[in-house]
């Protein structure tokens, strides 16, 4: 497992952004009771995961993933969560400056020795791109010597070529139930990737290189911040 | 949801014709399009509480169907492969069209009342 830490603030935009990425890790922090909170921006109300036939309706979904994101915390380990009621699809056209304060906010409130969120440029998903430029913003106004550590997960299909191997790799076999019971309380969404997983699975894959296995993130590099200022 | 019954669903558009109503309105392909397949084009559209009142509400009955709502003032609001329908608890009149992934393709949603944030 990675260097103990004293709290660990997670800030994603949608329920499941914890399960894949880093759930395995959140999950063995939590097991040495390291406190976690998990600041989830939106409740992925605009997914397109609605089965056919429909399980639910756009307006019925919310009210769904709001469980589902219950029962990955609790699955991980995460006893501190917090939904900050935005939208779906809708983060990056809030106020810059907001975002930036609610992001403070919980920095000052929780003092966190770690941030996890996603790396800028490398997100993919427009309100993963908005939740990490917010969250680095307000760590970049803490002075050099106070900031916490700063984790990304970067998932862009040049991910590589950009930012090259990861620095944080970390094994996560030993809990590798819990990340699975995390992605799985998020059925609705993930139904289809647990299925090619089984798969998997059954065709004998070596389980080198799963989601069960290892997680990666990247370490801000304020060197090559992603903007000047703000 | 059921699949669209074109007689029922007529009678509810009807229903909410010549009164101020709440509209969604969504189509998507899905924000990660581009990013599974490269030569995707992302494209997608959503209004939400936007509120309106149509003269004529008719839906087409080939399946996937059409809705067309014409409203006062020349205005239109247009939803093409609406598979599925139900009017909710909260007497809301919910349209959407699941593709053949289990995906959501389009939504249009009536309400007297705004919806939920
Ligand atoms: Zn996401």
């Amino acid at each position: 497992m990675l260097q103990p830490e004293r709290q660990i603030l997670v800030v994603f935009p949608h329920p499941d952004d914890e399960a894949f990425g880093v759930s395995g890790t959140l999950a063995q922090y939590a097991k040495v009771g390291t406190p976690i909170t998990y600041a989830c921006l939106t409740l992925g109300e605009m997914g397109r995961n609605l089965g056919n036939p429909p399980f639910t309706t756009r307006e019925g979904l919310p009210l769904i993933r709001k469980e589902e994101l219950k029962a990955s915390c609790d699955a991980i380990g995460i006893k501190d969560l917090r939904m900050m009621g935005l939208r779906d699809k809708t983060v990056e056209f809030e106020d810059d400056e907001k975002m930036v304060q609610m992001i403070t906010d919980l920095i000052d409130e929780l003092n966190p020795s770690l941030i996890i969120t996603f790396y800028p440029n490398y997100a993919v998903h427009p309100d993963h791109e908005a939740t990490a430029r917010a969250v680095v913003r307000a760590v970049r106004r803490i002075p050099e010597e106070n900031r916490p550590r700063l984790y990304g997960v970067a998932f862009a299909n040049d991910t590589l070529k950009g930012l090259g191997e990861p620095d944080i790799v970390n094994d996560i076999r030993d809990v590798k139930e819990a990340k699975w019971n995390s992605m799985h309380a998020h059925i609705s969404q993930t139904g289809w990737i647990l299925q090619e997983e089984a798969k998997r699975k059954n065709e004998g894959a070596t389980n080198e290189d799963n989601w069960l296995t290892i997680e990666r993130m990247y370490s801000y590099r304020w060197h090559e911040d992603f903007e000047a200022s703000f | 949801m059921e699949i669209v019954d074109t007689k029922k669903l007529q009678e509810l558009l009807n229903s909410f014709a010549n009164k101020e109503v709440y509209i969604h309105l969504e189509t998507t392909n899905g924000a990660y399009a581009s990013h599974f397949d490269e030569k995707v084009f992302n494209a997608s559209a959503f209004i939400r509480n936007v509120k309106l009142r149509y003269e004529l509400g008719k839906v087409t009955p080939d399946s996937p169907h059409r809705i067309g709502l014409k409203l006062h003032d020349n205005g239109w609001v247009y939803a093409q492969g609406i598979t599925h329908y139900e009017l909710d608890e909260l007497g809301r009149l919910l349209m959407a069209g699941h593709g053949y992934d289990g995906k959501l393709a389009v939504a249009l949603e009536i309400s007297e009342k705004p919806f939920a944030y």
